[in-house]
């Protein structure tokens, strides 16, 4: 029985390991911060550790964490108003402390529009956009309906594609450098 | 299931069109895997080897 109970607790401590990287992903990409997407990534850890018996092994572990990230980071925005949300911040911290993260200048603004989108619509383009999550997943990590992250989607699509265009006018022609990458991006 | 074709279709087609949905999802992505490619910090690493240690301590207690 314990022996069974240790092969199941190195197998869910394996599988959390493997989904890490996305999870801190999508909390960087919902907060901004790299202090505070990691401190929402530790207490997400901790609580998914504290919660690993209703884990079912074989179900989708990166779908668990993200929905109890998320559910995390609601609630310690509710307990703590906004300020949890630091849009200015990310901007400026991932400027002075990883000046080499978001190379291009390009990536950068894009960085900023996506800061400009309502949360909902941030985390529904991230999730399914980014993260390889079906509409259907992400749906059930927001807890709403497929629907209404599918308006989400096209509402981010639709508010970014506004932003940038006003941010830069005529940068959207075909471009001989960005198009191949375009493609491979979504191969790997 | 249908849905992540769905997903899988919409992002093919975006890529293949010279459209501003292509380039806004490959920024995104690039954006997301720019952090998804780092290495994972040290303090996560040593989190969940206390975190197991721990449990392995409890195990006898619990199952007996």
């Amino acid at each position: 029985m314990s022996e069974r109970m240790k092969a199941d607790e190195s197998g869910f401590k394996r599988e959390m390991l493997a989904a890490l990287p996305s999870l801190r992903a999508f909390a960087m990409s919902l907060i901004g911060r790299h202090d505070r997407a990691d401190d929402l990534v530790q207490d997400t850890i901790m609580k998914a550790w504290a919660k690993q018996d209703h884990f079912e092994m074989g179900t989708n572990m990166k779908a668990w964490l993200f929905t109890i990230l998320r559910n995390e980071l609601y609630s310690q925005m509710r307990k703590r108003g906004r300020e949890v949300q630091d849009s200015d911040g990310y901007f400026t911290e991932s400027l002075a402390q990883h000046p080499a993260q978001y190379g291009s200048l390009d990536l950068q603004d894009f960085k900023r529009a996506l800061d400009m989108l309502p949360p909902d619509q941030r985390e529904a383009i991230i999730l399914v956009g980014a993260s390889g999550f079906s509409y259907e997943e992400a749906a059930e990590i927001c807890g709403c309906a497929l629907g209404t992250i599918k308006s989400r989607v096209n509402r981010a699509r639709q508010r970014l594609q506004d932003i940038l265009q006003i941010a830069g006018e005529g940068e959207y022609g075909p471009d001989a450098t960005s198009a191949p990458m375009t493609s491979r991006a979504f191969v790997s | 299931m249908n849905d992540r074709l769905g997903a899988a279709r919409d992002v093919e087609r975006d890529s293949r069109a010279d459209n501003p949905n292509a380039q806004i999802a490959a920024k995104l992505r690039a954006l997301y895997l720019s952090v998804q490619e780092e290495a994972i910090p040290d303090k996560f690493l040593d989190l969940l080897e206390k975190l197991d240690a721990v449990e392995r301590q409890k195990l006898p207690d619990v199952a007996e």
